[in-house]
Formats: C-alpha cells, sequence, structure tokens
C-alpha cells in the first residue's frame, strides 16, 4: 500500500473535521457518524493499526473506509503541511488495499461490479447512454470543437438527463460547437478510482481514451465535476490529453452573449459549491460569475462556502453506494438546512450528483416549498429572453 | 538629527578622530550622508565603524544577535548551470513569482541565504559581519554560478544588492569579479524591446525611495525612464528623492517606534495628498513594511516589477 | 456488558454505542505518550436526561464512566484506565445562550472551542471567549475543566476563573445546578453562593459528568497587535514579565523558547497580546507597554522585535494553527507536553530545568509559559516531541515527561492535567490531609467508584 508512511504521523489534532471558520464539523463522515473513528485521523490510526496486524479488517472497518466522500477537506485543513497532500491519497490506497483482499462492503462491490460489467455504476445497457439526448437536438462528434461529456448521471439518472438537456441546449444557446459520443464511450471512471480501484479506472479510462483519440478530440467540456476532474487530472498519465473545462467555465467566459430577461422577479441565490470543482480542482468562480449576471439574482453565501463547502456526500461512490445513509445528520440533509438558513429561495447547484443527493435531502428534511434545487444552466435557462 | 553647523563640524570631527558624538547613538542609519557627501568620504560607513568599535549598539543586543543569525548562510549552496539574464534574488524566495514572462526574458534565478548580500549589518553597527561574510557571498555567486556558466552579469533585483555589490564592496575594499546590473537598468531595456506592446498605465505614482539607493543615486534616472515608458505620472512631492523618507522598519529595530510612525505618516500621507494613486516600492523591506499602511490610505502598494508586468499585460502579480 | 450494550442503545440509539475494535481502538489512547486502555463501550449522549440515565446505569451495575471531550488533553486522562464506558460529549453541541450585556456563554459541554469562536464572530463580534491553543475541536468544557488557559489568560486568569456556572450529572445520577443559575434563570457568576464548581475542576472527570457550562465573554476589539519582547538572559524575565503585566492593558503574555530554528535557540521570546477599539487606543497602550520595559531597552538588554504586520499574523491567529506542526518534528505525529502551575519568579530555574532534560535525555523540546492574571502564575509548558511509530523515541518522551514532573514538583510547582505516574508523584508530595480529603469528597460523590477510576488514586 502506498502512503503508509504518513499514517502514524497524524496527531489526531482534529483540524481536518472542521472547515477554515471552524463554524461546524465538515468532514462528512463526521458529521454523519461522530465516532471518532469515523474522522480522518481516526481513519489514519485505523488504517495503521490494520497494517501493523492490531485490528482486522471488519465490516465495520471497511465502513469506516468507504464513508470517505473524498471531499479533500482533511487536504484542505490538515495543519500538518508536510503530510497533507496524501491524506486523500493514503485513504483511496487504503480502500484499494481492501478492494484487492475482496474485502469491501456488498453496496461498494456490488457498485464495482457494474461498472466492470457494464461501464456505468447503474448496470443499465451501455447503449442507453445516450437516451438522454433524444429530441434534444444534440449532434455527434464528428470534429465539432468540443467533446460534451455528460458523465453516469448525466447519462443515466433521470434527474441527471435533465441537467444534460439543459446544459445541451444553453451551450447550443451560446454557439458552442459540440458533439456527444453516446454509446461509445463509458464511465469518466473518478468515482472507481476514489474508490481504490485503480484497475477498473484504468480500464474505462484507456477505453475512452481510444475513442476520444480516434475521433480526434481535442478539447472536452464537462457536465460533472466527478467527470471533469478525472478528464483533467487523471486521463493525461493514460494518454489521454486534451483541454478540459467544466461547463459553468465555457458559460462564464461567454455570459455576456446571452440575452437575459430583466423583468423577472426577484429570487434569492444560494451556490453550492461542489468538492471536484472547488477543493479538488480550485475552480470557485466560474459559476458565481454566471449567477452573477443574471438580473435579479440576489446571491447569499453559506458560512461555509469555497474551500469551505460542506460536501453533499455524494462522492467516494456514495451516491451510489450509500454508505453515509439518510439520517438526521447526512451531509446532505446537514447542507440543505443550511442553505435554508440564508433565506435563499434557490440552492443552486453545478453538479448533477449534488443535484441528486441534495434534492433527496430537501424531501427528506421536509423543506420542499421553501427551498429548491436547481442547476446553474436551469436557473440560466429560465432567465434567457425567450424562456417559454 | 537636527544641529546648526558649527555642531555639525564638531560632531563629525569627533567622530573622524573616533572619540564621543551622540550622533553614534542617534543616527537612524538612513545612509543619506553618503550621498550628501560630495567628496566620497563614506560618512555613514565611518558611523557604523565607530558604532562597532565603541559597542554602541543601536538595536537591542538580542535582537542584533538574533538577526545575525537568522540570516547566517546555510552553506547549501550547490553549482547550478544559468544563463543570461541572471536574476539574483537575494534572500526573497517568496518573490520569484515575480520574475516572469514577458518582462524577464528566460530568466535564470538565483537566491537563498548562500547569496544574501549582507548590507543590513550597517543597520546593525556591524561592519564586522559584512566583512566576514560579503566576500564569501560574492565567491559562492561567482564559483557556484557565473563562472562555469560563462556568464559575467548578475542582475540584482534587490536594490540592496546592487548597492553592495558596487559602492559598499569599493568602500571595503572586496572585489567584485562579475558586473553587477540594476534591475532597474534591465527592465528599462526590456521595456525598450517590448514597446509596442506595452498599454499605458495612465495612473499617478508615487515612487518610494529606499535607503540603500542612497549608495547607488546614478540609477535614480531609470526609474523616471520606466515610469515614462509605462505611462506612470511620478507626483512630485516633498519626500521624494534626496528628500526620500525611510521607511521607518529599521527604526522600530532600533527600539524608536514614536519616530517609525511619525516618518512612516508624513511619508505616505504625503503621497496622498500629491495624489497618488499607487505606491510603488522598489525594495522588498520597504514594501513588507509600509504596503497595509499604504492601502489603508487608499495607495495601491506595489513593487515597480509588477507595476510594469501590469503595463505587458495587465495581470496582477501571483503570490 | 451486554446487557449494559443493549441498555445504553435504548438510551441514546443503537447508532451511538459501539464496543466495535475500531472504536474501542481509537478510544483506548489519546496522541500522548499514555499507553492504551481500551473501553468496554463507547457512548456519544446527546442530552443531558440521556447521561443521567447512563450514569445511573453505570452505577446500578458498577460499571467505570470516562468523560470524555475531544480527547486532545494529550496525558491519557480520558482513557479507561479500568475499562468501562467512555462517554463522548460531542454531540451536546448545541450553545444555549449568549448573554451580551452580562457577557457570558452557555454551551453544552460538547461545543467545541472553535464553533464558539465561529458563532461570536458571526453572530456577536464585539465579544469573544478566551480560547486555548489546543485545536479548535477541543472542548469547552473539556479546558474549563482542566483549569486550562488562553489568550485572555493574562486579563481573566485560568478558564476556570471564567467560570459563570456549571450543570453536571453526579455519579449517583442527580442533576446539579452550580452557581446563580441555581437559583436564577441567570448564569452570571458562581458568587455569592456556596461554590461548588470547585468539586469538579481539575477533579480528571472523578466526581462528575459536565453537561452545561456557563463562561465568561470579553471584548473582542477590531484592532489587534502584538509585540514580541527579546531577551537572552533568563533572569530578567520575571521583572520583564511583571513589568508588562502591571501595565493590565495586555490580553495575553505569552514567552516562547526553542531550539529550532536554530536562530531561536537561547532567546526568550514574549509576547504581548492586545486589541483596542481605535487605531490610536492601540497605539498608546503599545507604548505603555514599551515604557514599562524601557530600562531594558535602554540598557540594550531586550527590545521588541521589528515585524512587519504580514509576519505578525501567526501570533494573532486563535488558535495558532502552527503549534500542532510540533507534533511533526520527529515525522511521528505525537507530542506531549507538562504543563507545570508556577510562580513566575522561579522562571529561570524551570527554563533551565528544560534545557537540562532535554540534553540530558537527547529529546526535542519546546518550553514556554503562559502568564495567568497578573503575573499571579504562569503555566510553563516543556513539549516533547515523538514518534509514536518508534517505541524507543515514545519511551524516551514519556522519561522527559517523568523526570520533568518530578522536578517541577521540587521545584515549588505543580504539573497541570497530569498524567498518571505524575498524579503519583503529586500524591507522595501533597499534604496527607489534603489528599485524604480529595479522597472522602469522592467517597461522597462517587460511592461505587465508578467515575473514571484509576486517577488520583495512591497506588
Amino acid at each position: 500500500m502506498k502512503h503508509t508512511e504518513i499514517l502514524h504521523r497524524c496527531f489526531r489534532c482534529g483540524y481536518c473535521k472542521l472547515p477554515g471558520n471552524y463554524i461546524d464539523f465538515n468532514c462528512p463522515a463526521y458529521a454523519a457518524f461522530r465516532f471518532e473513528s469515523y474522522s480522518p485521523g481516526g481513519r489514519m490510526w485505523l488504517l495503521r493499526a490494520w497494517l501493523d496486524d492490531k485490528l482486522e479488517p471488519s465490516r465495520r472497518f471497511q465502513e469506516i473506509l468507504f464513508s470517505c466522500t473524498a471531499c479533500r477537506n482533511c487536504v484542505e485543513q490538515c495543519a500538518l503541511t508536510r503530510i497533507k497532500d496524501e491524506l486523500l491519497l493514503a485513504f483511496i490506497a487504503g480502500k484499494g488495499e481492501l478492494v484487492g483482499e475482496g474485502k469491501v462492503p456488498p453496496p461498494v462491490r456490488d457498485c464495482l461490479t457494474r461498472l466492470q460489467q457494464y461501464g456505468n455504476p447503474y448496470g443499465l445497457a451501455r447503449k442507453k447512454r445516450s437516451n438522454w439526448a433524444v429530441d434534444a437536438e444534440v449532434e455527434e462528434f464528428s470534429d465539432q470543437e468540443f467533446l460534451f461529456f455528460p458523465g453516469d448521471v448525466g447519462a443515466f439518472d433521470s434527474r441527471g438527463q435533465e441537467i444534460s438537456r439543459s446544459v445541451a441546449a444553453l451551450l447550443t444557446r451560446l454557439g458552442i460547437s459540440f458533439g456527444i459520443l453516446g454509446d461509445r464511450e463509458v464511465s469518466d471512471g473518478n468515482e472507481a478510482n476514489a474508490m481504490g480501484e485503480s484497475e477498473l479506472f484504468r480500464l474505462l479510462a484507456e477505453e475512452n481514451i481510444e475513442n476520444f483519440n480516434r475521433r480526434n478530440v481535442k478539447k472536452i467540456v464537462a457536465l460533472s465535476p466527478h467527470g471533469f476532474n478525472a478528464l483533467k487530472n487523471e486521463y493525461p498519465a493514460l494518454g489521454g490529453t486534451y483541454q478540459v473545462f467544466h461547463y459553468t467555465q465555457i458559460v462564464a467566459a461567454r455570459v455576456g452573449d446571452l440575452a437575459l430577461n430583466d423583468n423577472l422577479s426577484k429570487i434569492r441565490v444560494t451556490y453550492h459549491d461542489p468538492c471536484y470543482l472547488g477543493r479538488h480542482n480550485w475552480e470557485y468562480g466560474a459559476a458565481r460569475k454566471v449567477l452573477a449576471a443574471l438580473p435579479g439574482l440576489e446571491m447569499r453565501e453559506m458560512d461555509r462556502s469555497m474551500q469551505d463547502a460542506l460536501c453533499c456526500g455524494g462522492g467516494g461512490g456514495n451516491l451510489f453506494t450509500d454508505v453515509l445513509g439518510n439520517g438526521p445528520e447526512s451531509p446532505a440533509r446537514n447542507r440543505v438546512a443550511e442553505a435554508l438558513d440564508t433565506g435563499a429561495e434557490i440552492l443552486a447547484v453545478s453538479c448533477p450528483t449534488c443535484a441528486v443527493m441534495l434534492e433527496d435531502a430537501v424531501k427528506s428534511n421536509n423543506m420542499e416549498g421553501r427551498i429548491q434545487v436547481k442547476e446553474i444552466s436551469e436557473i440560466v435557462n429560465e432567465r434567457l429572453n425567450d424562456h417559454p | 538629527m537636527t544641529f546648526d553647523l558649527q555642531e555639525a563640524k564638531r560632531e563629525k570631527a569627533n567622530i573622524n578622530n573616533g572619540k564621543d558624538s551622540r550622533v553614534l547613538t542617534e543616527c537612524a542609519t538612513c545612509y543619506a550622508c553618503e550621498e550628501y557627501c560630495p567628496y566620497g568620504n563614506h560618512p555613514f560607513y565611518l558611523i557604523v565603524e565607530r558604532q562597532e568599535e565603541k559597542g554602541l549598539l543601536p538595536s537591542p543586543a538580542p535582537i542584533t544577535r538574533q538577526q545575525i543569525l537568522m540570516m547566517k548562510p546555510k552553506g547549501t549552496i550547490t553549482p547550478m548551470k544559468v544563463t543570461a539574464p541572471v536574476i539574483d534574488m537575494c534572500y526573497f524566495p517568496m518573490l520569484t513569482g515575480s520574475i516572469r514572462e514577458p518582462l524577464y526574458e528566460n530568466p535564470s534565478i538565483i537566491v537563498g541565504s548562500d547569496v544574501f548580500c549582507n548590507i543590513m549589518w550597517l543597520h546593525f553597527a556591524r561592519n564586522s559581519v559584512i566583512r566576514d561574510r560579503l566576500p564569501k557571498v560574492i565567491e559562492n555567486i561567482w564559483h557556484f554560478y557565473l563562472r562555469d556558466s560563462g556568464v559575467d552579469e548578475l542582475i540584482c533585483f534587490h536594490d540592496e544588492c546592487y548597492a553592495s555589490f558596487t559602492h559598499l564592496a569599493s568602500a571595503f575594499n572586496i572585489e567584485v569579479p562579475f558586473r553587477p546590473i540594476h534591475v532597474f537598468e534591465y527592465i528599462s531595456g526590456r521595456l525598450d524591446a517590448l514597446q509596442g506592446t506595452i498599454k499605458p498605465i495612465n495612473a499617478k505614482v508615487a515612487y518610494q525611495r529606499p535607503c540603500s539607493n542612497r549608495l547607488i543615486p546614478e540609477i535614480q534616472h531609470w526609474v523616471d525612464e520606466i515610469f515614462l515608458k509605462i505611462g506612470a505620472d511620478r507626483v512630485a512631492r516633498t519626500y521624494d528623492r534626496e528628500n526620500a523618507l525611510c521607511c521607518g522598519q529599521v527604526l522600530r529595530a532600533h527600539q524608536r517606534e514614536e519616530m517609525a510612525d511619525e516618518i512612516q505618516n508624513r511619508n505616505l500621507d504625503d503621497m496622498k495628498n500629491a495624489g497618488a494613486e499607487y505606491c510603488v516600492f522598489n525594495c522588498p523591506a520597504c514594501m513588507a513594511t509600509l504596503a497595509e499602511a499604504a492601502a489603508e490610505k487608499g495607495l495601491f502598494p506595489i513593487h515597480l516589477s509588477d507595476l510594469c508586468q501590469i503595463a505587458l499585460d495587465g495581470n496582477a502579480p501571483k503570490g | 456488558m451486554d446487557n449494559i450494550y443493549e441498555v445504553l442503545s435504548e438510551i441514546v440509539g443503537p447508532e451511538f454505542v459501539s464496543d466495535s475494535p475500531e472504536e474501542k481502538y481509537i478510544y483506548s489512547m489519546d496522541p500522548g505518550t499514555m499507553p492504551a486502555c481500551e473501553p468496554d463501550i463507547v457512548v456519544m449522549p446527546g442530552s443531558t436526561e440521556e447521561v443521567q440515565k447512563i450514569v445511573q446505569t453505570a452505577n446500578a451495575h458498577r460499571v467505570p464512566v470516562v468523560p470524555m471531550g475531544a480527547g486532545l488533553v494529550l496525558s491519557g486522562l480520558t482513557r479507561a484506565l479500568k475499562g468501562g464506558i467512555v462517554l463522548d460529549m460531542k454531540r451536546m453541541n448545541r450553545i444555549l445562550e449568549i448573554n451580551k450585556l452580562s457577557r457570558y456563554a452557555l454551551v453544552e459541554a460538547g461545543t467545541s472551542q472553535g464553533m464558539l469562536q465561529a458563532h461570536l464572530k458571526k453572530h456577536f463580534p464585539d465579544l469573544k471567549h478566551s480560547a486555548p491553543d489546543a485545536p479548535p475541536a477541543a472542548t469547552v468544557a473539556g479546558n474549563v475543566c482542566i483549569h486550562g488557559s488562553g489568550h485572555m489568560s493574562h486579563a481573566g486568569g485560568f478558564h476556570s476563573d471564567m467560570l459563570n456556572g456549571l450543570e453536571v450529572v453526579l455519579p449517583t445520577g442527580e442533576v446539579v445546578r452550580i452557581g446563580s443559575c441555581a437559583t436564577s434563570a441567570y448564569w452570571f457568576a458562581r458568587a455569592p453562593l456556596p461554590d461548588l464548581s470547585g468539586l469538579f475542576l481539575g477533579w480528571a472527570g472523578t466526581t462528575g459528568v459536565i453537561t452545561k457550562l456557563a463562561i465568561k465573554l470579553y471584548p473582542n476589539y477590531p484592532y489587534n497587535d502584538v509585540g514580541v519582547f527579546v531577551c537572552e538572559d533568563a533572569s530578567i524575565v520575571p521583572d520583564i514579565l511583571y513589568q508588562i503585566t502591571g501595565t493590565q492593558v495586555a490580553e495575553d503574555v505569552t514567552t516562547w523558547m526553542t531550539p529550532k530554528p536554530d536562530w531561536a535557540a537561547g532567546f526568550m521570546h514574549c509576547n504581548v497580546n492586545y486589541g483596542a477599539k481605535t487605531k490610536q487606543e492601540l497605539i498608546w497602550k503599545r507604548n505603555l507597554i514599551r515604557s514599562a520595559v524601557e530600562s531594558y531597552i535602554d540598557d540594550k538588554t531586550g527590545g521588541f522585535l521589528p515585524l512587519p504586520s504580514m509576519m505578525k499574523q501567526r501570533f494573532l491567529e486563535v488558535p495558532a494553527r502552527q503549534l500542532s506542526l510540533f507534533a511533526d518534528v520527529r515525522k511521528g505525529g505525537g507530542f506531549e507536553y507538562v504543563g507545570a502551575i508556577m510562580p513566575v519568579e522561579i522562571f529561570p530555574e524551570a527554563y533551565d530545568l528544560g534545557l537540562d532534560i532535554a540534553d540530558k535525555l537527547a529529546v526535542s523540546y519546546s518550553m514556554g509559559c503562559r502568564i495567568i492574571g497578573v503575573n499571579h502564575s504562569m503555566m510553563f509548558f516543556y513539549a516533547y516531541a515523538f514518534n509514536r511509530a518508534d517505541p524507543a523515541d515514545i519511551a524516551r518522551a514519556q522519561g522527559a515527561l517523568e523526570e520533568t514532573n518530578k522536578r517541577v514538583l521540587d521545584m515549588g510547582g505543580v504539573p497541570w492535567k497530569a498524567e498518571a505516574p505524575a498524579q503519583q508523584e503529586i500524591i507522595r508530595k501533597m499534604d496527607p490531609n489534603t489528599f485524604d480529603m480529595m479522597h472522602r469528597v469522592r467517597s461522597i460523590l462517587d460511592p461505587n467508584g465508578i467515575m473514571n477510576p484509576g486517577n488520583w488514586e495512591d497506588n
């Protein structure tokens, strides 16, 4: 296992449990379960104990490891500057060891099996990957400037499919030249990677890279920050080097070209920073620039925003494995409560995983009617001049 | 210090003759007398010599000793191939982000404790530390970087380095085998080469002339030329050029807090009243000292190098 | 114990009880040098009523109960020395009331320092509490009940001095209120009633479980500064501290001595933190503090470091995040310290002690002291870093801690939040009648001896 040399160096000071302003707990697993063992520091010491044969990799041990959503708050906040950058890598390596030994919680096992067999975590037929685009007036990729990559959630989840259509429509409105590969691509593999299945990730990535390169893809615009992260940061080492953008970056650069409706009623909006756009890739400005350009929109920041954002709990494969559960202390339910506290009517998101997690949380918290989760492209499209 | 002419002559004679003088305890170490002396007699270096001889520390002993330890060469320098232009960043590794295209063309950068110029000991009555360390620093630069790379010019980003390798080394009879070039000379040449890409900043600027520049007044014209080339209007104000005020940080080291407060306020108010938008620095130490106070008064603190970068590419400095 | 597990699950809910090996491992030790002592069960109550039921259950079965905040005491006081239940209080982290005019905060015992600080910053920016330099995850209650200190301790004393009242679950299950809250809705003072709070402060959780507490708040000024006074002669430090504290304008006076970086070795640095409502007032306070030590400045034996404002930020940060970095000095994730409460006049001997032990036992060290009150005492700390993956290194640090504790006692100081071996040293030195009284108090409050047993017992 890699990164073992840092495991014993954790001081369990607990900075990793909190955001930079200390306002509330910010490690999703710790916030959900509250045992010290579920905190990043707890995980470090448990990994060390396991490698030293002091603990068995029991079901609970596995759950503790796989409860990590790879949100990167611990890396951001760790006080030990010489080890902090390796924290998340150590947790992923630990998960990898468990995967290698076949000792993973059943939902994790099933998710990885579906990814391997179907190329997506839903276990749906590959040919259904382009279903979202039916009637969406989206072209097949053939030398357009951009490949539009919706990712698994954007392609297969019903809510995700709505978002894919919304983003595609907005990109078309902006005159962006793009096409899709539909069922000729597979999962970006980001969640497989985050769950420690690096070999599966490599296989998925290589299949995508071969397809992309054969079609001379140069630029990619990703719907999901998860896909954005994998395509931008992990694919180059495997021979897939492209200019990769999250779609909000494209929109932000061109938002002045949109004909916006000045006459709509005012709305109060708060924005949830997705982990894979924010802490993983330091992109905090694009979505805010888009929102700032919309007339009648009053922006309200949550106490935990930007690098302090609380993860929705969907990362690390948790959208599919639900290791964190949906209890009252779950990060998603905590997050929507925080959003409501700002007085916002709309909780804006720029990630389909966040959209699914947070919408479920609104329902679980009985907040329907008081706050609505909307994706950035949906908010923009609604405020276009010719929106019906 | 305030003197009438008779007292001034008397005190100078005392200093020359190794006697006690109130100058030795009241000197703010602003270096101005080095500039004012028309005969090149190094009056300030002599003050420092006398202070050390007589054990008159301007700064408390623990602070003096700690600074000497803190700035000690670590002896970790290793040979490195360099190509011209070689930019000497002294002991300011945190500022290497300022050395970037388009203003600096394919630069090599040297930085670290082993190339620290050591001129600061003039503020601490420690000519002996300069004599001890400066020759080694010059030797380090020559042997580890320049000689084997076939480069004989060194561009000094820090005003103090240029003063150290020219004025100070000469006065202390220390040989310098390479040709020091002031960064402003380099910048002025680059602005000529990039003339077509300059977007004039069209702003009023105040220039904070540092103490070390008193040792090398001959480079001042580069400042005016640079401002002209980038469309900066250097405001006419009281405490500029020969009347420049030191940034005051050394006065704080000398425990003269109220004097430091007074001259800093006077200096910054002067900039503001003259209509300046930017407070432009030459010296990183001045900038560290005055930047926050300048910003509080509504002045944009910036190093001259970074101001030129704005004129070239509109980008604010990284870091 | 299975039966107790079921009862506890009914009290707090099954998701907040664990006897899994993972929790037993993690809760068996803190980041200090003390060896692991596994609990049988870890339970996390969410209310005073749940704590009460847990304690009643434990009492009925004579099962030990160990209250725990964040577990950052570093001297192993939250280890289950005799097994039993570790009570992780951190689910009880609500901030119940901030009384602005009477300047107090009422919080549940599991409230973290960081959350209280953040809450005040957001809702009551004119107020702050005295935060220790422990990480922000540390609990307010944990620090108060070990007589901690922090960034207002020069102005306000120990954190236990800043206590206005307590709600405590006794070992026999009764809930008591201590202070004005016993008769009033306000938690404004411990006076004028008989002060029972002393039964729960400094007792390492052996007399009851604190569930709520009210602490004093202080003005949070918009302008803040720090002066770092440096000297090289330990013998003059007591007078320097006497003079500076005599101005009574600072909030925190803390001296630090460290061998690394090299330029710091042999120097004493005294940080004097102060705040003001206006810039002019700030400058006035600076000048007043400076004038208090003018004689040392004039004879050049000491002076304030000329720090530009960007370099002061690390000294103005509360808590000081960089302190956690000391744990990585040996690349080993561990440090523990002896915090010795001492009179200020023995600073020179205390300093020499630290140098002597570090030299003799070849340990990585850091030393310093925080002034409590107007030079009324100091918390002099000797911190030793260790590599927790190296048993020999842990043993070396333990040896240094034990030697330090002994010599602190010989010098007239008292080790603070003493770990189990240090408790024995203190008991040996203590007036026997005093220790007997401690024993009698515990017998009355905890007849079945369930509260954190193994601590403050004569072995």
